[in-house]
């Protein structure tokens, strides 16, 4: 035990540590989103009474398995006329944001791995970068649908960004800190979902516009770009976009948890509920929340796009920073601000 | 200070390296083990039957432009009220009045751009 | 130790960026040169425990301005024989320029000076107990309330400068008013048709494959159909 925490000190050992703590978190999250995308089927199948997977293993649980080993096994075709590297490199950014993000994420009191004091600035940092994955993509493939499908997901995600961002500094008045941890350890008394609901509400469908969900996905809009941006892709590649987009799911789950639902707290310090460890917690939020986004597709038809630039810059835009001024001055007036 | 900020980071690097080592070798690994056959008709791309026209890269929309543009803007108004969210307890009245009239003035940019319909699609 | 090797490593990677988005010869491979060197230049400033101006340098700069920037350089029709015709043009015009440029820098730096106390401001500890956003916090919107002012007007002037110099009214477009839409009368009908009943029965007509067009009482939802473009069939 000695000599463990004693190599433990040395350089190597953080190394070793820190890598092991990184694998810690992204294979359960890896799995999750393997697992999301079985249970998106199988829910949208439900509403829409099919069936769907339910062949390969018990109730069709090894699907995601069976697919990523027949992605696998799928030839990569890299279209002529096509930048090969940042063809082939367009799918790694992806996925390799939607992984780095995880870093900084609390499942539980002191969990995060990098507990890094700007936490929230890095994930909103981290989430303006996934435009370039699709504006790399659609440009590299030197198709026309990839490519429409790319601008019109490059300007659809900066436009909903915004008010995201006034989002975020709505919860920080409160919470008066830009660390992930801190956020949620100040929301002991009351979630953030209750005193700012029309925020966690726009924060909410900003996030399924952020992801290109739909009812806003347009880039992708099968029935008029085919899949949109990555529409040439194949093999591996195409598996690296499904994952990074649902990772990317995943991570706006557990940041909207963070934010407003408390994240690993228990609605209320009382006896059953903290029987509950934290992470259980934090995964039943997140997963409601993911639940949510199914339900959202299965329910709602497809945005016009004028519609969605309206909805984000002439709707969203103003209301939340309205709402950020009038918390501000409550805030202000009473008192009640953070030290 | 420094060196125990910098520790904090540290673990962003590994995650960095690890994702990234996954993403290359799930690439590696579907060019490794899966036949590769390419042929002219399959490396073509995608049209929906014809055979494309043109480059694909050309000129579109300016308003493009113009919401990257106007992003920019308020992507830095935002960045302004970061600091001032976290600190408005210590910075009395005149800091909140100050921000205020900060962000009256870019809503006074705003109004200008919905009046002149720079918001709208059609 | 290992910081000040980072730094090194952090400096080269962000000139030898630099120089390939001047040298490349794709644009769209230079923006991306541009954006890996302010992911240096962000390393940088992490590196001097400035973290805020770490992330907004990410944010603002990476996340936003060379989006705009690779939204231009893509998408414009960028013909190589031209742009070498236009070197050749310019270049004299070009030379006159930087030259003047760089006289402007050397004269700049010839006239440099540390300010005596430079020393020591660089050597004082970053307050301890806070962190540097709240530190920022803490003087920007007081100490320094004109220079936040003048900012916000600039953003103001970028703003309408935007809007004056790209947005083009066009013709002949139909735009969508909602409100006139939603408060239109008569033309949305909600009804309630029981169950096992057919439309039919209602008096509710659709247009048959063959026959007569129908009377003109058709039912119409939410969407509109005298708006061009009705987005979900």
């Amino acid at each position: 035990m000695q000599a463990l925490q004693d190599f433990l000190a040395t350089p190597v050992g953080h190394l070793v540590l820190t890598v092991a703590q990184t694998l810690a978190l992204l294979v359960p999250v890896l799995i999750c989103v393997a697992y999301m995308t079985w249970a998106e089927r199988r829910i949208m199948a439900a509403m829409q009474l099919r069936k769907g997977p339910n062949v390969v293993g018990p109730f069709g649980m090894l699907q995601p398995f069976a697919d990523a080993l027949k992605m696998l096994m799928k030839e990569t075709i890299v279209p002529t006329g096509a930048s090969r590297y940042l063809f082939l490199a367009a799918p790694m950014l992806t996925f390799l944001l939607a992984m780095i993000a995880w870093s900084v994420i609390p499942v539980n009191d002191g969990w995060a791995i990098a507990d890094i004091n700007v936490g929230i600035l890095y994930l909103f940092a981290v989430s303006s970068l996934g435009v370039y994955g699709v504006i790399i993509a659609g440009w590299a493939s030197n198709s026309k649908y990839a490519f429409l499908g790319a601008l019109r997901s490059a300007a659809q995600m900066v436009s909903y960004e915004v008010s995201m961002g006034f989002v975020i500094v709505t919860v920080l008045l409160c919470a008066g800190s830009l660390n992930l941890t801190e956020i949620v350890r100040a929301q002991t008394t009351v979630w953030y979902v209750i005193p700012l609901f029309p925020m966690a509400i726009i924060f909410f469908i900003s996030t399924l516009a952020e992801t290109n969900r739909a009812p806003f996905d347009l880039p992708e809009g099968e029935s008029e770009l085919v899949a949109g941006f990555f529409v040439e892709y194949s093999s591996m590649s195409f598996a690296l976009f499904f994952l990074g987009e649902y990772a990317n799911i995943l991570l706006m789950c557990s940041l909207t948890t963070i934010l407003f639902l408390g994240g690993w707290l228990p609605p209320m310090a009382i006896e059953p509920f903290t029987w509950v460890p934290g992470p259980l917690w934090f995964m039943l939020k997140a997963g409601l929340l993911f639940f949510c986004f199914v339900w959202v597709r299965a329910t709602f038809p497809r945005y016009r796009y004028d519609q969605l630039m309206r909805l984000g810059w002439k709707v969203f835009l103003p209301f939340s920073l309205v709402w950020l001024i009038i918390t501000a001055f409550t805030l202000k007036l009473m008192g009640w601000l953070p030290a | 200070m420094s060196a125990s900020l910098l520790g904090e980071y540290f673990p962003i690097l590994v995650f960095i390296g690890i994702a990234a080592g996954i993403a290359i070798a799930m690439v590696a690994g579907a060019l490794l083990l899966a036949r590769q056959k390419p042929d002219a008709e399959k490396l073509s791309t995608y049209e929906c039957g014809f055979e494309p026209f043109e480059d694909t890269r050309h000129r579109f929309d300016v308003r493009f432009y113009l919401v990257a543009i106007l992003f920019i803007i308020f992507d830095l108004e935002v960045a302004f009220l970061f600091p001032w969210a976290i600190t408005l307890g210590d910075i009395g009245w005149l800091g909140f009045g100050s921000m205020m009239a900060f962000l009256g003035v870019l809503t006074v940019g705003f109004i200008y751009e919905w009046r002149k319909g720079a918001l709208d699609w059609e | 130790m290992i910081a000040g090797l980072a730094f090194y490593v952090f400096a080269a990677i962000l000139i030898a960026c630099a120089t390939m988005v001047v040298t490349s010869r794709n644009p769209v491979h230079s923006v991306l040169y541009l954006i890996l060197a302010f992911f240096n230049a962000a390393g940088l400033f992490l590196l001097a425990g400035a973290e805020f101006l770490a992330m907004i340098l990410v944010i603002v700069y990476v996340g936003a301005v060379a989006v705009l920037f690779l939204f231009v350089v893509m998408m414009l029709d960028i013909d190589f024989t031209k742009l070498r015709e236009g070197f050749q043009r310019y270049a004299p015009f070009g030379a006159i320029i930087g030259g003047i440029l760089f006289l402007e820098l050397v004269m700049v730096l010839g006239s440099w000076r540390f300010s005596g106390d430079a020393a020591e401001l660089r050597l004082s500890p970053a307050p301890a107990g806070i962190t540097n956003t709240e530190a920022l916090g803490r003087i920007l919107y007081t100490d320094y309330v004109f220079l936040f002012q003048i900012a916000g007007l600039i953003l103001l002037v970028a703003m309408m400068g935007a809007i004056v110099l790209t947005l083009r009214e066009r013709t002949g477009t139909k735009r969508q008013s909602i409100p006139d839409q939603l408060a239109r009368e008569g033309k949305v009908e909600v009804l309630n048709i029981p169950g096992g009943q057919g439309i039919r029965s209602l008096g509710i007509l659709r247009r048959l494959p063959k026959a007569e067009p129908a009377p003109k009482k058709v039912a119409h939802h939410g969407h509109d159909d005298d708006h061009h473009g009705g987005g979900h069939h």
